[in-house]
């Protein structure tokens, strides 16, 4: 690490902090390298990572060769160790490609065939019966379907902040509110003009998703092109997520995987996405035609799907290159960018991959050593609602505030909103709570627990309640105080 | 004149056209029963309402005090009324019913307290 | 594990009268668990007038009315609980609840369901648009704005024209905010005409029946709203479009019964009320756990929650005592034409004192139309109403004697005929 004129030099700035940009800075802590992530939003995973279908996919989908089918495969295999070193949500459930009637065996089998050269070894095809024994509530028209016991479940932003906490506890800055402006190299130095100010670097990782054309567009003549590809999702009620165990996909299209029907690490029911191409990067409105479109092609696999336990819906923008594969590596004509881009979906399950090879390419360059103290434990927040009753009498005894149920339909106590408060990344609006405890994520959606909530907050950080935001400048809770403007 | 009115007393809300001269209610059309007639005329000669607002409230873990005007008063005060309680503040503890505005903008009623705290 | 001859779940207007009438009954052993920091429930956050006319006779606020009930569970000396959230009840009464002083653990020889209900959120319209700050529920929002004093936003539009609706249009117009419309899917008003007229009229605020809002604009806070007109299928008219600036919309779109203890505790539920299934009794179809209030179904009037809940408290303490009649065979009530629903939907005569009240709502607007009961095919009553709309539950009673008149009856009739 240089300091030149008390500007700390980073050896690398992250450009992003999603799920791709945090397992770069969590890989990277490994080495003695300072680094620095910068996040234009106002906590890690706002973007992309926020709002996927949070599949940890097998492997069978990409084509053999491809960065798409390495990362993948890869990727998927680090699961089990991550989520328990971590200690984030993943269940490892399976997933079904569901074929409605025999004209679609040959997809089938070339989507095993293709799974099986990208290194899957349990691929299977199972027919009408054995398939409808497996997942009752699957419409009886089903023919067949490729098993993939690879597939898995996760919660995309509950795995980004896990990784970016880690990262954090072993030394790497976190800034939010640091929107890349403009980046220039003098001398062999990244000089990254930021709505947070100015940070230098030697490297920069870009992982910056949909606007990662953007960056490397300020350094680099060979140009890229981010499209924007929506897909709108329903969220249903935690009653409705018995209604099936696997990940059920439709045979795959053009545009992605289809709609797929699935339960969610924490145990709602997600039916989505749609594929859009749009041309608004911020634009993550939900349409009456997606919506229902997401309901009528979801139906087609689970018609039991019951509209009012939808508890929520939304949309999210997937990074999509014009052509299918992601970027990863140094742009030709800028030493020391690094670009990761395109990464669209499997991009959740390659984060691990692509995070180990980066840190690997980056620590060679550098030339730096293992960090000694580098620590791959990061214990999340106990939550109440996992707790056996006797572990719940412990932590009541231990702490009070855990007897305290703020949110009830997900049964989030105070003592969860407190340390999630106060946890390391440092992150304080509505919003960033919510996805680290799930208070307000429940059937009522926030409707009992807001006010109390906004209270906990408002408290801990010693500021008026006007102040506290749903997720950061702009978005207050409360206007002002009754007749104020009378 | 004429009036058009909704009668309040019952699911029925039957539209009301009252004919006033003067100030008196001259005719009601349009109401089932007797009580549309009386509502009409209370409603056109000196319609009242109570009001229900909150005050600022100190040292208790509520910020609002819940207050109301312990009878109806005239329509056309509840913008006054509302600006007189701008500026309200009181310490708990409160008790139900206890006066924190006698004669609210000469209207002769009170403001009390609706809730104990 | 403490044992209670009584437990009831809820400390609002339901659990409060429920406790009142097992009191009464002669049942000393009683808790209610209750999860706010205050008894009272929804009731302290209605601070509007209206509350009390059946029955006290008077015009109360929401807080006056909680405190009558308040003062006399005091004075009876029934105990209570606060802060303290019930996790679960089983089919065999017990009940795991949680403070912060440990978890608490409790067998109950009955149990009272009275959770109230809850409001359906945006997500249960699936309203398409953006997701900024600014959206909240009219409960929310009458929450910031009645126990808190704080004003959600400066601009409002309410989608929904239910009572809570309509008492935040007239609660955020006072304050000081501008309340734009409020918008009804629906081509009439699911609130008290009284409501419509001195929350809506009186301030001059525009209500659109046959419109729904469409889109949701705005990235941070919101920004305004799309508002169509819809068909008589309730569906959007494309071209009817209007845009409503605004930087709040309120949510008052329906209540949901809270049933989810309920169905730990083994009750089954009805399809269309979402609460639980009962008969006379009030006694859910597990044996000894009762239900009353908007966690059964949902009222418009408190007052007639606290005579429901009163009688669920009666019930329990007979059930308690070991008082019931001898179960004779229950007659089911079939809701038909225009009736959607019944409570109780069984009644077992042997349980009725004097009379028994039967409520339900209808699925229409119906004018000069017949309320008629046949028992087992043979018409018992027709009663004209004027007026009969969803919004305002109806009650019909029966005397004890006219089961008498009919014995062996397997079915009543509920219909809206003429």
């Amino acid at each position: 690490m240089n300091v030149k004129e008390g500007i700390i030099i980073y050896d690398v700035a992250i450009i992003g902090a999603g799920v791709i940009g945090c397992s770069v800075a969590r890989e990277l802590s490994r080495f003695n390298i300072k680094t620095i992530a910068l996040e234009k939003g106002p906590d890690v995973s706002v973007g992309a990572s926020r709002a996927n279908s949070g599949i940890v996919h097998g492997g069978y989908d990409a084509k053999p060769g491809t960065l798409k089918a390495k990362y993948n495969v890869l990727g998927q295999q680090m699961f089990e160790r991550l989520s328990s070193e971590l200690d984030f949500p993943f269940k490892r459930n399976g997933s079904l490609v569901v074929a409605f009637g025999k004209d679609g065996l040959p997809e089938l089998e070339r989507l095993m065939a293709q799974g099986e050269t990208n290194g899957l070894k349990n691929l299977s095809i199972i027919y009408k019966d054995g398939l409808l024994q497996m997942e009752p509530n699957l419409n009886s028209n089903v023919y067949a379907a490729l098993v993939v016991p690879e597939g898995g479940i996760t919660s995309p932003y509950e795995m980004a902040i896990a990784v970016a906490e880690n990262a954090t506890s072993n030394g790497v800055v976190f800034k939010f509110n640091c929107e890349a402006t403009n980046i220039s190299k003098i001398n062999g130095v990244f000089s990254i003009e930021t709505t947070g100010g100015v940070f230098e670097s030697h490297l920069i990782i870009n992982a910056a998703g949909l606007y990662s054309d953007s960056i490397n567009n300020m350094l680099s003549s060979h140009k890229l092109k981010i499209i924007p590809r929506r897909g709108e999702y329903c969220l249903f009620d935690k009653t409705e997520s018995s209604l099936v165990t696997h990940t059920i996909f439709q045979l795959p299209t053009d545009m992605g995987k289809g709609i797929l029907v699935t339960p969610t690490a924490d145990g709602n029911l997600l039916v989505g996405p749609t594929s859009n191409d749009i041309n608004d990067k911020s634009d993550i409105s939900t349409t009456a035609a997606g919506l229902s479109e997401v309901l009528s092609k979801g139906s087609l696999s689970v018609g039991k799907l019951n509209k009012s336990k939808i508890i929520t819906s939304f949309s999210g923008l997937r990074a999509h290159l014009g052509y299918d594969d992601f970027i990863v590596g140094e742009a030709p004509d800028v030493p020391g960018l690094i670009n990761l881009c395109g990464i669209e979906s499997p991009g959740l399950t390659s984060a691990p991959a692509i995070a180990a090879e980066v840190a690997d390419i980056v620590s060679k360059r550098l030339n730096q050593a293992e960090n000694p103290n580098f620590n791959p434990v990061r214990k999340g927040i106990p939550y109440f609602r996992l707790m056996n009753n006797e572990e719940r009498k412990a932590a009541i005894k231990e702490n009070p505030d855990y007897g305290n149920i703020v949110c009830r339909c997900e049964s989030v106590t105070k003592a969860e909103i407190l340390q999630a408060l106060r946890s390391p990344l440092g992150t304080s609006s509505m919003d960033s709570i919510k996805r680290r405890t799930r208070m307000g994520m429940g059937r009522c959606q926030g409707s009992f627990c807001s006010m109390r909530a906004l209270g906990i907050i408002a408290e801990e950080l010693g500021v008026d309640i006007t102040e506290v935001t749903k997720f950061g400048k702009g978005t207050n809770f409360l206007n002002e105080r009754n007749k104020e403007s009378l | 004149m004429q009036r058009e009115l909704t009668c309040i007393n019952c699911p029925m809300g039957c539209q009301l056209s009252v004919t006033l001269e003067g100030g008196d209610v001259k005719n009601v059309e349009g109401a089932t029963c007797k009580k549309g007639i009386d509502y009409a005329k209370v409603e056109c000669t000196n319609p009242t309402r109570i009001v229900t607002s909150t005050i600022r409230l100190k040292g208790a873990p509520l910020c609002a005090l819940p207050v109301k005007t312990e009878a109806p008063i005239p329509k056309g005060k509840i913008a006054e009324c509302m600006q007189a309680l701008k500026g309200i503040e009181i310490s708990a503890p409160v008790s139900i019913g206890a006066i924190i505005i006698e004669n609210i903008c000469g209207t002769g009623i009170n403001i009390i307290a609706t809730r104990g705290i | 594990m403490k044992k209670v001859d009584v437990a009831i779940i809820g400390g609002g207007p339901a659990g409060l009268a429920a406790a009142i009438g097992a009191k009464r009954r002669g049942i000393e052993n009683i808790i209610i668990i209750e999860r706010e920091a205050n008894l009272g429930g929804i009731l302290n956050q209605c601070i509007h007038n209206g509350f009390g006319l059946h029955t006290f006779s008077e015009e109360l606020t929401g807080p006056e009315y909680a405190s009558r009930y308040i003062d006399e569970i005091k004075k009876e000396g029934i105990p209570f609980l606060l802060d303290t959230t019930v996790l679960d009840v089983t089919p065999d009464k017990k009940i795991i609840a949680v403070n912060s002083s440990g978890l608490i653990e409790l067998e109950a020889k009955a149990v009272i369901l009275a959770m109230g209900c809850r409001e359906r959120p945006r997500g249960a319209l699936n309203i398409p648009g953006t997701r900024p700050a600014g959206i909240y529920t009219a409960g929310t929002a009458q929450k910031f704005v009645n126990i808190d004093g704080y004003l959600p936003g400066k601009e409002a539009v309410i989608l929904g024209s239910g009572d809570i609706g309509l008492i935040m249009a007239r609660r955020l117009t006072l304050e000081g905010a501008k309340v734009k419309a409020v918008i009804e899917l629906m081509p009439y008003s699911g609130g008290l005409k009284r409501n419509i007229v001195q929350c809506l009229d009186d301030y001059g605020i525009p209500l659109k029946l046959s419109h729904t809002i469409t889109e949701i604009k705005g990235n941070e806070r919101v920004t305004g709203v799309t508002v169509s007109k819809v068909d008589e299928k309730l569906l959007p008219i494309p071209g009817t479009e209007e845009y409503i600036p605004c930087d709040t919309i309120l949510l008052s779109v329906g209540l949901i019964p809270e049933n989810e203890l309920s169905k730990n505790a083994g009750a089954m539920l009805s399809n269309i009320t979402g609460g639980p299934t009962v008969n006379e009794s009030l006694q859910t179809s597990t044996e000894g756990v009762f239900a009353c209030g908007n966690v059964l179904h949902v009222h418009d009037l408190v007052d007639f929650v606290s005579e429901e809940s009163m009688r669920a408290g009666e019930s329990a303490a007979l059930y308690v005592l070991g008082e019931q009649a001898a179960t004779q065979a229950a007659i089911k009530l079939e809701p038909a034409g225009g009736v959607r629903y019944t409570v109780p939907s069984t009644i077992d005569p042997g349980n009725i004192k004097d009379k028994i009240d039967i409520r339900f709502r209808v699925g229409n607007v119906y004018k000069n139309k017949y309320i008629a009961a046949y028992f087992d095919g043979q018409l018992e009553l027709r009663r004209k109403r004027l007026v009969m709309a969803p919004g305002e539950m109806e009650t019909i009673s029966f005397p004890k004697e006219v089961f008498d008149k009919y014995p062996g009856t397997g079915t009543i009739t509920m219909t809206i005929e003429g």
